[in-house]
C-alpha cells in the first residue's frame, strides 16, 4: 500500500528566513526518488516537510500543499503523529536512544505505540537488523546501550529502527554518508527491497548512489548565495544523468559546479 | 603587547631549528608562584572544613556509639539514657513530606518549561521567578509560612508547616537542576522519536526522562540534602520536643537542627548530646550526597558510552 506524494507550491521558512521556494514535485508509489544538490540548498528541509518534522523546529513553518494519496498533510485536523506513523524518516546524523538497548531501539516505534508481544518484537528486531546489515555485529549484545555502537553502526541501527515500523513512505537523509562500501551496498539492497512495497525518498551526495538506487532524481540548487533554494529539475534518473534539460543540472553532475 | 619588541615565535620557528626545551626564567618563576598561591588558597578552604568535621566526630562520636542514641528519645529521667531517635525520625519525616510535595511540583514544572513552553514568553517569566525564589533566604520562607498558616489561616506550628517552608526552598533548586538536565537531552532524540510516530507525552516519558533520569535524581537528592540541614524554618515553625512523636500535626516536634539550636538558647551548646546531633545530621546529609555522587557517576558512564 505505497503512497503517492504530490508537493504543490511549497515554500519553506525558518522564522524570517525563506529557505526553499515554490517546490512542485510528484513521487510515484513504489519508486525511489533521489534528491541531489549542493550543501545548504534545502534538500533536508524539503524532506522534513514531507512528514511534518519541519515544524518541530521553533519558528519553522511552510506554505503550500503536500498530498499523500490526495490527502493534504497540512490540512485542517490532520494529526502530525498519524502522518509520521505513515511517513518514516532516517536522519542525516545518527540518533539512537542512549537509554535504550539495541533491541529496544529497533522496536521503539512499535513498543511505544502499544505492541507488547515480546516474541513478535524480537522477530521484527532481527528482521530489521538483518535488513540494515547490522545483525551479525550486534546479535550477541542486543541488550547493550544503543550508544555503545560505532558511528556507522549507529546509523544502521537508525535505519533498522525506521524500517521496523514499516512506514508507507520512508524518507532517508544521507543514510550512507557514514558507512563503508559494504554496508552502503547492503543499504542500497535494502532500499531496492523496500521499493517493492513502499515509497522511498533519499537525499544523497553520492551521484553513483543516486544513479544506482533511484528511479527518479530531483536536482535542487540555490539561485544565488542568500536566495532561497529551489527545485531545478526532476526527471527519470537515466535522463538526469545522461541528458538533463537544465544547464545547471549538467554542470552539477559533471562536477563543473560553481 | 609584549610581543612588539621580540620576534614572534612563528617567525622564529621558520628561521631557527625547532626548540622544544622548557623556557627558564620568568615564565617558570611565575608558574611556580601561581602554583604556590593555589595550594595556599586550597589549604585555606580545606582546613576549616576538616576542623569542623574533626570537632563533630571527636566530640559527637561518643553519643553515637551508645545504643540508646538510636533507640530512645530525651524523655527518661536518667540523662545517660537519652538518645536522638525522636529527632532523627523527625528530620527524616520532614524530609519525606518535603520531598513528596516538592518533587512532583518541580518535575512537572521543569517538563512544562522545557518540553512545552520553550522559547515562549511564559517560560522566561517563570524562569525569572524561579531564579528569584532560588535566592530566598530560609528565614523569609519560614516567616512567609508562619504568616500564612498561623496568622492568616489561624492554624498552628507543625511539621506540616515546617515542611511547607522547606518546599519553598527545595522546589526552585530541584526545578532548576531538572530543567538543565532536560535541556541536555539532544533535540535529535526527540525528533527521532517523533519521526517514529510516537506522541509527544510518550516521547517525554519513554525517551527524554530515561535519558536524563540519573541527572534528575542527583538534583533531587542534592536539593533534599540542602533543605535537610535548614534550621530557620524549624525554629520558627516548630517547638522543641523531648518526646518521641511521628504526628506531623503537633506544634512540638523534634528534629536534629532544633536539638542544637535549643541547647544553644539554654546555654549548654558544647555538650556530647549537641555534638552527637550535629554529627548525625552531617552523616545524614553526607549520605545523601554520596548517593547523589554514585548516581551521577553511573549517569556519566552511560552518557559517555
Ligand atoms: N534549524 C535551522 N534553523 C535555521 N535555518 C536552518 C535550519 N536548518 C537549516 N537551515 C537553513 O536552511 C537552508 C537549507 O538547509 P538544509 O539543511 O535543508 O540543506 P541541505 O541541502 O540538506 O544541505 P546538506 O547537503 O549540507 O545536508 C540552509 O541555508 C540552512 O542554513
Ligand atoms: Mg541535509
Amino acid at each position: 500500500m505505497a503512497k503517492r506524494i504530490e508537493v504543490k507550491d511549497l515554500n519553506i521558512y525558518y522564522g524570517g528566513f525563506h529557505a526553499v521556494e515554490s517546490v512542485e514535485l510528484t513521487v510515484e508509489p513504489r519508486t525511489v526518488t533521489a534528491f541531489i544538490g549542493p550543501s545548504g540548498c534545502g534538500k533536508s528541509t524539503v524532506l522534513r516537510t514531507l512528514n511534518r518534522m519541519h515544524e518541530v523546529i521553533p519558528g519553522a513553518y511552510c506554505t503550500g500543499q503536500v498530498l499523500l494519496d490526495g490527502a493534504d498533510l497540512y490540512g485542517k485536523g490532520v494529526d502530525p503523529v498519524a502522518v509520521r506513523r505513515n511517513v518514516g524518516m532516517v536522519f542525516q546524523r545518527a540518533n539512537p536512544f542512549p537509554a535504550m538497548s539495541i533491541r529496544d531501539n529497533v522496536v521503539a516505534g512499535l513498543r511505544l505505540n502499544g505492541v507488547k508481544n515480546h516474541k513478535a518484537l524480537d522477530e521484527v528486531a532481527e528482521k530489521a537488523l538483518r535488513g540494515a546489515n547490522l545483525w551479525d555485529e550486534v546479535k550477541d549484545r542486543l541488550d547493550r546501550s544503543g550508544a555503545s555502537l560505532s558511528g556507522g553502526q549507529q546509523q544502521r541501527l537508525c535505519i533498522a529502527r525506521a524500517t521496523a515500523v514499516e512506514p508507507e513512505v520512508l524518507l532517508m537523509d544521507e543514510p550512507c554518508s557514514a558507512l563503508d562500501p559494504i554496508s552502503t551496498l547492503a543499504i542500497e539492497d535494502l532500499i531496492n527491497e523496500l521499493k517493492e512495497k513502499f515509497t522511498v525518498v533519499i537525499v544523497t551526495h553520492n551521484m553513483q548512489q543516486a544513479a544506482r538506487v533511484s528511479d527518479r532524481t530531483a536536482f535542487f540548487n540555490l539561485k544565488a548565495q542568500g536566495e532561497p533554494g529551489r527545485l531545478v529539475e526532476i526527471n527519470a534518473t537515466d535522463k538526469i544523468f545522461s541528458n538533463p534539460t537544465e544547464k545547471a543540472t549538467e554542470d552539477y553532475i559533471s562536477g563543473r559546479f560553481g | 603587547m609584549t610581543s612588539t619588541s621580540t620576534t614572534s615565535p612563528a617567525a622564529d620557528a621558520v628561521e631557527h631549528e625547532l626548540d622544544l626545551t622548557r623556557p627558564s626564567g620568568s615564565r617558570t618563576a611565575r608558574n611556580g608562584c601561581a602554583s604556590a598561591f593555589m595550594v595556599f588558597a586550597t589549604l585555606l578552604a580545606v582546613i576549616p572544613l576538616v576542623w569542623v568535621l574533626w570537632s563533630a566526630i571527636s566530640k559527637g562520636i561518643g553519643s553515637l556509639l551508645s545504643a540508646s542514641w538510636w533507640t530512645s528519645a530525651m524523655d527518661s529521667a536518667d540523662q545517660a539514657k537519652w538518645g536522638a531517635l525522636h529527632a532523627i525520625v523527625g528530620t527524616i519525616e520532614i524530609g519525606v513530606i518535603t520531598s513528596v510535595i516538592s518533587i512532583p511540583i518541580a518535575l512537572l514544572t521543569a517538563i512544562y518549561l522545557v518540553e512545552y513552553a520553550r522559547g515562549k514568553k511564559i517560560a522566561r517569566v517563570i524562569s525569572f521567578a524561579v531564579d528569584v525564589l532560588t535566592g530566598v533566604p530560609s528565614i523569609v520562607a519560614a516567616l512567609f509560612i508562619f504568616a500564612l498558616v498561623v496568622t492568616t489561616l489561624g492554624g498552628h506550628q507543625s511539621a506540616w508547616a515546617a515542611s511547607l517552608a522547606l518546599v519553598i526552598l527545595m522546589v526552585p533548586t530541584v526545578l532548576r537542576s531538572t530543567e538543565e538536565m532536560l535541556k541536555l537531552v539532544p533535540d535529535s532524540l526527540r525528533e527521532a522519536s517523533f519521526a517514529l510516530g510516537i506522541p509527544k507525552w510518550k516521547t517525554i516519558v519513554s525517551v527524554v526522562l530515561p535519558t536524563s533520569i540519573s541527572g534528575i535524581i542527583t538534583g533531587i537528592v542534592l536539593g533534599l540534602a540542602r533543605v535537610m540541614g535548614e534550621t530557620a524554618p524549624l525554629i520558627v515553625l516548630l517547638q522543641f520536643n523531648q518526646y518521641f512523636t511521628v504526628n506531623p500535626n503537633t506544634p512540638t516536634f523534634a528534629t536534629l537542627p532544633t536539638i542544637i539550636s535549643n541547647a544553644y538558647t539554654q546555654g549548654s551548646a558544647d555538650t556530647p548530646t549537641v555534638w552527637g546531633a550535629a554529627l548525625t545530621l552531617i552523616i545524614l546529609v553526607m549520605g545523601l550526597n554520596i548517593i547523589a555522587k554514585a548516581i551521577s557517576r553511573r549517569y556519566l558512564r552511560r552518557m559517555g558510552k
